[in-house]
C-alpha cells in the first residue's frame, strides 16, 4: 500500500496527529554531533538527523581583500549533494537543489553575521583569510537545510586558526602553527524547517519521502534573541499569517534545543 | 495580439509608504505563447512563456505539466543567484498553475532582466503572473510579488529602490495569492524580529490589493480594445 498509494498511507496517519516513523507531528528526529573528526581540516563537524547525514570542512587560506572592502575577508560556503547520497542526484555540474542550498547557506552567513568579516582581517588591504566552508551530504533523508546550517554551526565553532603576523619589511606573511585562536561567532542561527500538506497540515523536519510529498516547505532561521535570519518559502501552497506565526514560534523553541546541544558537544573536547 | 499599454500610480495610505509607478504591457512578443513586460518604476523584466509544449524524454512528468524557470540577468551568466531565484519562481507557479491539467507537457518561462533598480524579485514575479495570463495558462489564483524593506528606525519602505535596499536593515520578499492574500513564497535578507514580520506581511497584503486591481484593469483594457 505504501508504494501503491503513498499519499493516502500518509493522510491515515495525519489524521491520527502522527508519522509513520512514530513521531509527533511537532518532533525531530534524534540529532548527533561529532566535532572535530576531519584532522586535516581546521575545523570539521559531522551532523546525523535521523537518517540524514552532513559532514562540514572548514578551511582556512590566506588572501588579500577585495579593493572595495578592505577591513573584510572572506566566507565562501559551498554545499554539494554527491550522488552518492541520493538517487535524484546525477554526477556532473551542481544541480539546481545544491546551487539552491548553497546560496541559501550564505544567505544565513550574511543575514545572521554570525561572523564579522572584519575579525576575519589580519592587516588593512594586504591580508585577511578565506574561510572556505564545504558542506558535503553524505545521505539524504530530507531537511538537508537543517542539517547543514547546524553543520556549519558547529565546525565554525571548531575552527581554530592560527595567528598571522605581517612582516613589514619583506611584506610576506609569517603563521605560527603553534599559536591557535578560536573564531569569535556572534550569532547562533538555527534553522527549522517544516513540510506543508495539503495546505493545512504543518510537519517538523520532513524525511525524504514526506518531503516528496508535501505540497510545500517552509525554513525558518532564528537566531539567539529570538529574531528571524531567515523566512525561506520557496512557493508551495499558500499559508496565513498565524500559521506562519506557529512555525517561528515552534522554531524559537527548537533553537534552544540546538543550542544545548552544541554547547554540550563543544564542552565535552575542551579539554585538548 | 494588441499590447495594451497602463500607466498608475499607486498610493497606500496610512503608513506613508507607496509603491512606484508601474506599467505593465502584454503581447509585446510574436514568438512566445505568451510575453508580458513589467515595470515598477525603473525596475523593468520581460518575460516570455512557451507552454504547454513537448517535453523531453526525462523531464516528463505523468500526472503534471513539468515547470521550468529560466531567470538571465541583466550582465554576465547566470549564477548560483539565479539558480536559487529560479527555484523559488518555479515553485510559486507550479503552486498556482493547474498542471495536472495538462500532463506530459513542458511549460518553460524564462525572464530576461532589462534593468535592476531595487524590488527585482517581486518584479520577476509580477512578470511571471502577467506571462501566464497573456499565455491562457489554466490557474488557481494570481499572485504577485511585494518588496518591503526595513530601515535603521524600523520604518517601512514599500518596493525599495537599490540605494533604500543597501541601506535597509532587513529586505522581505513576499508572493501573495489573490484568493485570500496568502503567502505563497517568503524570503528574507537581514534579520528582523517576528513582529516586524509580520508587520511587512500585513503591509504586503494591503498593497497587494492595489497590484491586483491593477491587473484586472490592465486585462480588461486589453480586452476591451480588441
Amino acid at each position: 500500500f505504501r508504494t501503491v498509494e503513498p499519499l493516502e498511507y500518509y493522510r491515515r496517519f495525519l489524521k491520527e496527529n502522527c508519522r509513520p516513523d512514530g513521531r509527533e507531528l511537532g518532533e525531530f528526529r534524534a540529532t548527533t554531533v561529532n566535532i572535530g573528526s576531519i584532522t586535516t581540516a581546521d575545523g570539521s563537524a559531522l551532523v546525523k538527523l535521523g537518517n540524514t547525514t552532513v559532514i562540514c570542512g572548514v578551511k582556512a587560506e590566506l588572501a588579500a581583500p577585495a579593493a572595495d572592502s578592505a577591513n573584510k575577508g572572506y566566507i565562501v560556503p559551498n554545499v554539494e549533494l554527491p550522488s552518492l547520497c541520493s538517487t535524484r542526484f546525477r554526477s556532473g555540474p551542481p544541480g539546481e537543489e545544491a546551487q539552491a542550498v548553497s546560496q541559501f547557506i550564505a544567505d544565513v552567513i550574511e543575514n545572521s553575521q554570525m561572523i564579522a568579516k572584519e575579525d576575519l582581517c589580519i592587516a588593512n588591504g594586504k591580508l585577511a583569510w578565506v574561510l572556505y566552508c564545504d558542506i558535503i551530504c553524505l545521505d539524504y533523508d530530507g531537511n538537508i537545510l537543517d542539517a547543514s546550517t547546524f553543520a556549519l554551526l558547529a565546525a565554525l565553532k571548531n575552527v581554530q586558526l592560527p595567528s598571522v603576523t605581517l612582516n613589514e619589511e619583506t611584506g610576506l606573511s609569517e603563521v605560527n602553527l603553534k599559536q591557535k585562536n578560536p573564531l569569535t561567532i556572534r550569532k547562533h542561527p538555527v534553522a527549522t524547517s517544516f513540510a506543508i500538506f495539503d495546505d493545512t497540515l504543518l510537519i517538523v523536519d520532513p524525511t525524504a519521502e514526506e518531503e516528496d510529498l508535501a505540497t510545500g516547505t517552509v525554513t525558518i532561521v532564528t537566531d539567539d534573541e529570538g529574531r528571524l535570519c531567515s523566512v525561506h518559502k520557496p512557493g508551495g501552497s499558500p499559508l496565513t499569517g498565524a500559521k506562519l506565526q506557529d512555525c517561528i514560534t515552534r522554531a524559537i523553541t527548537r533553537h534552544k534545543e540546538v543550542k544545548k546541544l552544541i554547547d554540550k558537544v563543544i564542552k565535552s573536547i575542551k579539554p585538548k | 495580439m494588441m499590447a495594451a499599454k497602463e500607466e498608475d500610480k499607486m498610493a497606500v495610505a496610512g503608513d506613508g509608504c507607496c509603491l512606484r509607478p508601474f506599467s505593465c504591457e502584454q503581447g509585446l512578443l510574436s514568438r512566445p505563447d505568451g510575453s508580458a513586460a513589467f515595470l515598477q518604476g525603473d525596475t523593468s523584466v520581460l518575460a516570455g512563456l512557451y507552454g504547454p509544449a513537448e517535453v523531453k524524454g526525462s523531464k516528463e512528468l505523468p500526472d503534471r505539466a513539468a515547470l521550468e524557470v529560466l531567470l538571465r540577468p541583466k550582465v554576465g551568466l547566470p549564477g548560483v543567484v539565479e539558480r536559487s531565484r529560479e527555484q523559488l519562481l518555479r515553485q510559486t507557479c507550479e503552486a498556482v498553475v493547474l498542471g495536472a491539467l495538462h500532463p506530459r507537457t513542458a511549460i518553460t518561462l524564462v525572464l530576461q532582466v532589462m534593468n535592476d533598480a531595487g524590488s527585482l524579485l517581486s518584479c520577476c514575479l509580477n512578470a511571471a503572473c502577467m506571462g501566464l495570463l497573456d499565455a491562457g495558462l489554466p490557474l488557481s489564483s494570481l499572485f504577485c510579488g511585494v518588496t518591503c524593506a526595513l530601515d535603521a528606525n524600523g520604518a517601512i519602505v514599500l518596493d525599495p529602490t537599490t540605494r533604500q535596499e543597501q541601506e535597509a536593515r532587513a529586505v522581505l520578499t513576499f508572493a501573495i495569492d489573490s484568493a485570500e492574500r496568502k503567502v505563497l513564497m517568503a524570503t528574507t535578507k537581514g534579520s528582523c524580529s517576528v513582529e516586524e514580520m509580520q508587520q511587512c506581511l500585513a503591509a504586503a497584503q494591503r498593497a497587494a490589493d492595489t497590484i491586483f486591481q491593477f491587473y484586472r484593469d490592465s486585462v480588461r483594457r486589453r480586452y476591451s480594445k480588441s
